[in-house]
């Protein structure tokens, strides 16, 4: 019996998470995996912080994963990754995109946004960070940044033999699958060993 | 076929395979899907109802004509709906009529979180609780064959994390087709108090054969595994118990919650050791197990507040934790939700938090974002706000506090509209405020009375707030576009100045909306986007007042930004910039 995986993917309404999540589940439903994913609808367009997760074994009991729990940790925005590090694993590994989004707060001066986030999240563990909006702008799309990161975490959970351009196909418009395989492709290279 | 769904896409789902007929609803998240998604199989009638008390109405309709139907709503919605719910619940079904109440444990898009399993017990009818989505469909069919088998509506309880987590279902299942029952007059549809005397005793004897139900019912089940500790538990705790004990327990799973079946509960105590009942929120099962003589362990232990997790069962039962990463997370940044940007309600708050001794009584929707003193439910902003001006008026303090009521287009539809007669006819002097934003915005966008479109997106007619505001009795009604300060400045005052109640309808459409050819017509493209000169900038920080989202202050430079693709040009930056260094341009495709 494999074990359950668990993935927790974050960012900012807008940037793309459900999207990521849903070609990630599509890929794993057909590979025959039970899989569970849990996500807030309700507040995320109006750009608060929005965390979806993905379980997925042979089989699946809770849609949502308790804290010091996921294997990956895939942040689509940087600050957001040290909100949800709490959920990762101490072994697991923090995908972080170089990528920052103010908030309210410190579009107002209430707070400041740490410019170290990045630097204190590779001090806390292992840490793969990517600029995922300039890989995605140079393949001819700033918005397949989401597709980007989606191929850092295939590449890093070994679920490349999965059937991704099924799911792509299956979630994206036709015009755009394209653009988004190489996407993908180079989410994947950028965090090859 | 197996697909991954969201409870909410598989109760839709659930429907069209039993073969609904008929489906009402007002969004409210987290059931808002729910109509979304059968709204897609054409074989339902399905619309948006203007609440929730009127969806469960015209579903007890289209039941009682002998069609199945189906009403849903979140858990608050069942307030609004409880009068029909209470006597629908004595005459019954013709045909199967099941009620989606869709429960929010942790607050995460409401306003209280109360536990509706009260309801089934409080209004006597039966009730399901899915634990993942092929529950959720399947129930869906379970429910409206019980409901006609036993002559009830049905509550189908779900929650936040049953609607809107994924999991797989089966679509193998085509619809069943259902032909109307016959329709004829019956004496049970006319509760006069001989009659209704007769229904309570019906209610009575269809609970207790209800109860038998419980007990051979296939949706309440034992799993075996270790009998030291037998759980009992539904909907997604039940997934949370099985992730933290797995083998190490033995469970009574529990889909058919009300009534219970104490016969078999009563059994599977005997058998185990020790008797642990893990439920969200309230103790209802637990309280009825110790009433009837069963000892369990419950409350003492798990928390009654907010949303269940396996960490939480884990500590509080087992009194273990997960190791996690240690680090200072009080550097991050808050990040609340906001005001989009090009937002229309933000002009308006804008000038309304200028004024001095204003009470602003708000409700609910996108606008309970922005400041305000009080809130209490749909449709209350007017009413409360009356009520409490009659208090305020009556103090001789010397300085008058002045009430402002404020509801959006959808809430007044829902039930602001006797709110407002409220104020009209009690002779109120409060201002009454109506953000129309011509759709339902907060819930994801969903057609209401006043956007000209049904459901389906098919035109009807466009009821109009100033019309129906003079019909009740509204002598002074102005209505300004939001985002012209001067404009919302001016009719503040003007609303402020009579004696009687006024209202100011702000008319622009959501920066998000959809646009339709008649919001074109009467608003433009709007395909605009606002700049900086920074030349002209002083880094005086006026335009970051408005607290868009888009405007950005840079303390090395000491000018502002605007980014780009958030903006919307809605020009409210421009016009509070004392040195005219905002511009506006037609947006480039981008």
């Amino acid at each position: 019996m494999s074990e359950v995986k668990n993935i927790l993917l974050c960012g900012v309404g807008g940037q793309g998470t459900i999207l990521a999540s849903k070609i990630l589940s599509t890929a794993l439903v057909a590979a025959g995996y039970d899989v569970k994913m849990s996500e807030i609808h309700g507040m995320s367009q109006r750009g608060g912080s929005v965390v979806t997760q993905v379980r997925y074994g042979d089989k699946v009991y809770s849609p949502i994963i308790g804290k010091g729990s996921a294997d990956i940790l895939v942040s689509f925005e940087a600050m957001e990754a040290l909100r949800y590090l709490d959920g990762l694993k101490k072994d697991g590994v923090a995908v972080v995109n170089d990528y920052r989004i103010p908030t309210a707060t410190t579009l107002s001066g209430q707070e400041t946004y740490p410019a170290d986030c990045i630097e204190q999240l590779k001090t806390l563990v292992n840490t793969k960070v990517l600029d995922a909006a300039k890989i995605a702008t140079e393949l001819g799309n700033s918005k397949s940044m989401n597709i980007v990161l989606l191929g850092a975490l295939i590449k890093l959970m070994k679920l490349e033999a999965l059937d991704w351009d099924a799911a792509l196909t299956d979630n994206i418009k036709p015009r755009f699958v394209t653009v988004n395989r190489k996407a993908l492709e180079a989410g994947m290279a950028a965090v090859a060993e | 076929m197996k697909q991954l769904l969201t409870g909410n896409e598989a109760v839709a789902r659930g429907a069209w395979e039993a073969g609904v007929r008929y489906a009402s609803a007002y969004p409210g998240t987290p059931s808002t899907e729910i109509l979304e998604n059968i709204a897609q199989y054409r074989e339902i009638y399905s619309e948006w109802a203007p609440n929730e008390k009127v969806a469960t109405e015209s579903a007890i309709g289209a039941s009682f004509a002998g069609g199945r139907a189906l009403a849903a709503m979140k858990h608050v919605g069942l307030n609004v709906a409880a009068d029909p719910l209470f006597t629908g619940a004595y005459i019954g079904v013709n045909g199967g009529l099941v009620i989606v109440s869709a429960d929010d444990p942790g607050l995460h898009s409401s306003q209280d979180e109360q536990d509706n399993r009260y309801y089934a017990r409080a209004a006597k009818v039966g009730m399901l609780e899915p634990s993942d989505s092929q529950e959720a469909k399947d129930f869906v069919g379970i429910a409206l064959e019980l409901s006609e088998q036993f002559d009830m509506p049905i509550l189908l309880r779900m929650t936040t994390r049953v609607c809107h987590s994924k999991s797989i279902v089966d679509l193998s299942k085509e619809r069943t087709e259902k032909p109307p029952v016959p329709y004829a007059k019956q004496d049970k549809f006319n509760p006069i108090p001989a009659i209704s005397k007769r229904l309570h005793t019906k209610v009575e004897q269809n609970l207790k054969r209800l109860e038998e139900y419980s007990e051979s019912s296939p949706l309440n089940y034992v799993e075996w595994g270790e009998k030291k500790i037998g759980i009992i538990s539904s909907g997604v705790a039940y997934e949370y118990a099985k992730e933290v004990y797995g083998e190490n327990a033995s469970y009574l799973k529990l889909g058919f919650t009300f009534p219970l079946p104490m016969r078999k509960i009563r059994e599977f105590a005997a058998r185990v050791d020790q008797l642990i009942v893990v439920e969200e929120l309230e103790p209802i099962m637990e309280n009825e197990i110790k009433a009837a003589g069963i000892p369990c362990i419950g409350k003492e232990k798990i928390p009654c507040e907010g949303e269940l997790n396996p960490d939480i069962l884990r500590q509080s039962l087992l009194g273990e934790e997960h190791k996690t990463i240690r680090y200072d997370a009080s550097i991050v940044a808050a990040r609340p939700p906001v005001l989009c940007a090009g937002c229309p309600h933000r002009g308006f708050f804008y000038e309304l938090q200028k004024m001095k001794n204003v009470i602003t009584v708000s409700d609910i929707g996108c606008y309970g974002l922005a400041p305000k003193d009080i809130a209490i439910c749909m449709g209350g902003g007017f009413s409360v706000a009356h009520g409490a001006q009659k208090i305020f008026d009556s103090e001789s303090d010397g300085t008058r506090k002045r009430c402002v009521g404020i509801m959006g287009d959808s809430t007044f539809f829902h039930s602001g509209m006797t709110s407002m007669l409220e104020a009209v006819y009690n002779r109120s002097d409060i201002l009454m405020v109506v953000l129309d934003n011509r759709i339902t915005a907060m819930t994801g966008h969903q057609q209401n009375p006043g956007t000209g479109l049904t459901l389906a997106e098919e035109p009807t007619h466009m009821t109009d707030i100033a019309e129906v505001a003079q019909a009740l009795g509204v002598k002074h009604i102005r209505t300004v576009n939001p985002l012209k300060p001067d404009d919302v400045r001016d009719a503040l005052k003007w609303g402020m100045g009579f004696d009687e109640p006024a209202l100011l309808i702000t008319r622009w459409p959501c920066a998000l909306k959809k646009m339709t050819q008649t919001d074109i017509e009467e608003f433009g493209s709007l395909r605009f986007v606002n700049c900086v000169d920074p030349e002209k900038c002083i880094g005086c920080r006026a335009c970051i007042q408005t607290g868009c989202p888009a405007i950005e202050y840079h303390a090395d430079s000491k000018k502002v930004t605007i980014d780009q693709i958030q903006c919307t040009g809605c020009d409210l930056c421009a016009q509070v910039c004392p040195k005219h260094a905002i511009f506006r341009e037609e947006k480039q495709n981008v």
